[in-house]
């Protein structure tokens, strides 16, 4: 059994104790902490819906060990919005563009989308399909969710 | 040692692993950690390695190129890097999603040792000597010496992959590989090629299509007269066909889930046709 050891997740410390050596990021994120924006759906760094933000680095949760993670700062799509209520540009445009079915693949999208639109505010065709590659939706077949993008894209542009 | 030492330096990492050999290396855990999840490896003890920063340099000299084992291939494809070892930068474009290009690393391509690992061929093609360190000291290798078999490194207990140091030849490089979509695939069949203007030679070194990482050493021999260095004139047809055909003669591909050994003899020579026009269109003659 590793030490116990901290987590500091969308700027709260967190304590993590009792775990196994094998935990990954995204299990001690669900399961230990309660944080079930993450989403789990393949734990092998195939569908993205696991993303989340390791010092400011679009990163699948999955692919971490837990345990490694400490001292580092970690985003999760709860910690994106402005307060619980709020909606990110990103959210918003997801919703106005229906580029939400189930679900299921959107938080990973989110995140995604924050981390390019933060590197790349005008972002091409080509750019927005290159940077959600890694990112599986089974529902939507990815034209909405192109469309969002570019919406969310123009409105931030448009904000002073 | 406590089960999880996150090294900040690399005494730290090589102190870890002195006083505890078994222990299990995790870089950016793109391949480990899809191990550990599906439970086919528990490892006791990790010593993580991602954020030591000797191992994320990298230099640029004038003849050679240092990739320090945790360098990642987002660095590969967006530093410097990319400009001086091109051919590592369109491989490490073509891993994985972004995601796994931040985390995914050299040292972690080359401990897994897959033949379809897309970076080995153009450190085969690159002359690479890879340097590892250990209770007894530094060791440098070849690629060949490096990756012995199917997912099998001649790495000791307790050593540590440092860096792969490259070579910088004066010339164009391609990487070139195969899959169902430009995105998240796995090689069925890779290939790196590196012109070198002053030896007035062409390596070609290929992925996914053998147990190892095979050079195309006759095929590169026949070209090297084939080409017409003086002039910089493009190579015929004819010349790119013959290479492709003799390129794949150096294949020993299998049949598997991917693809068929009969595909990828095909693919590898439609790859080495089309690098070797690429490398030699007319134009920009001698630069990388
Ligand atoms: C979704 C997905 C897509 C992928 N796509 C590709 C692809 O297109 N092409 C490709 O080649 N690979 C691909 N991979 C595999 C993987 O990303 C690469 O092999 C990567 O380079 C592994 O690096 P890492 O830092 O994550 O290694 P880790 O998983 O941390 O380690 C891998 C192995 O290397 C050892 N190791 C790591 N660093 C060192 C070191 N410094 N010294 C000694 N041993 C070390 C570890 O002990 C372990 O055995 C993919 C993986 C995933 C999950
Ligand atoms: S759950 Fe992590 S990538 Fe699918
Ligand atoms: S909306 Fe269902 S997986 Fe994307």
């Amino acid at each position: 059994m590793p030490d116990p050891y901290s987590l500091r997740v969308n700027g709260v410390e967190c304590e993590v104790t009792d775990t196994d050596l094998a935990e990954s990021l995204l299990f001690v994120l669900r399961e230990r902490l309660g944080l079930t924006g993450t989403k789990n759906a393949c734990t092998e760094g195939e569908c993205s819906s696991c993303a989340v933000l390791i010092d400011g680095v679009l990163t699948c949760s999955c692919l971490v060990l837990a345990a490694t993670a400490a001292g580092q700062e970690i985003t999760t799509v709860e910690g994106l919005g402005d307060g619980r209520d709020e909606l990110s540009v990103v959210q918003e445009a997801f919703v106005e563009e229906g580029a939400v079915q189930c679900g299921f693949c959107t938080p990973g999208l989110i995140v995604a989308v924050h981390d390019l639109l933060e590197a790349n505010p005008e972002p091409s065709d080509g750019d927005v399909r290159e940077a959600l590659s890694g990112n599986l939706c089974r529902c939507t077949g990815y034209g909405r969710i192109l469309a969002a993008v570019h919406s969310a894209a123009a409105t931030k542009r448009s904000q002073p | 040692m406590s089960d999880v030492v996150v090294a900040q330096s690399l005494d730290e990492a090589r102190e870890a692993l002195a006083s505890h050999p078994d222990a299990t290396v995790l870089a950016g855990g793109t391949d480990l950690m899809v191990e550990i999840n599906r439970g086919l490896r528990r490892p006791r003890r990790v010593v993580g390695v991602a954020q030591v920063p000797e191992l994320r340099r990298w230099s640029v000299g004038a003849d050679r190129v240092v990739v320090g084992a945790g360098v990642t291939y987002t660095e590969m494809m967006t530093t410097a890097l990319a400009d001086a070892a091109p051919a590592l930068a369109q491989a490490a474009r073509t891993v994985g999603s972004p995601p796994i290009r931040n985390a995914g690393s050299l040292g972690g391509n080359l401990g897994t040792a897959s033949p379809a690992g897309d970076t080995l061929p153009v450190l085969a093609a690159l002359n690479a000597e890879i340097v590892v360190v250990g209770p007894d000291g530094e060791r440098r290798m070849g690629l060949d010496d490096f990756v012995v078999g199917v997912k099998q490194t001649n790495l000791r207990p307790g050593e540590l992959i440092v860096a792969a140091e490259l070579d910088r030849p004066r010339g164009r490089q391609e990487f070139l590989k195969i899959g169902p979509r430009n995105a998240m695939v796995i090689s069925m069949a890779g290939l790196a090629l590196v012109a070198d203007h002053d030896a007035r030679t062409v390596r070609c070194a290929l992925g996914a299509v053998a147990a190892g990482i095979p050079r195309a050493r006759e095929a590169e021999a026949w070209v090297a007269g084939q080409i017409d260095w003086d002039n910089g004139a493009g190579v015929d047809d004819a010349v790119a066909d013959e290479f492709g055909q003799r390129v794949a003669a150096a294949s020993s591909p299998i049949d598997d889930h991917r693809s068929t050994a009969a595909y990828r003899r095909h693919a590898v020579a439609v790859l080495a046709t089309r690098a070797l026009q690429r490398a030699f269109a007319p134009g920009g003659h001698g630069d990388a």
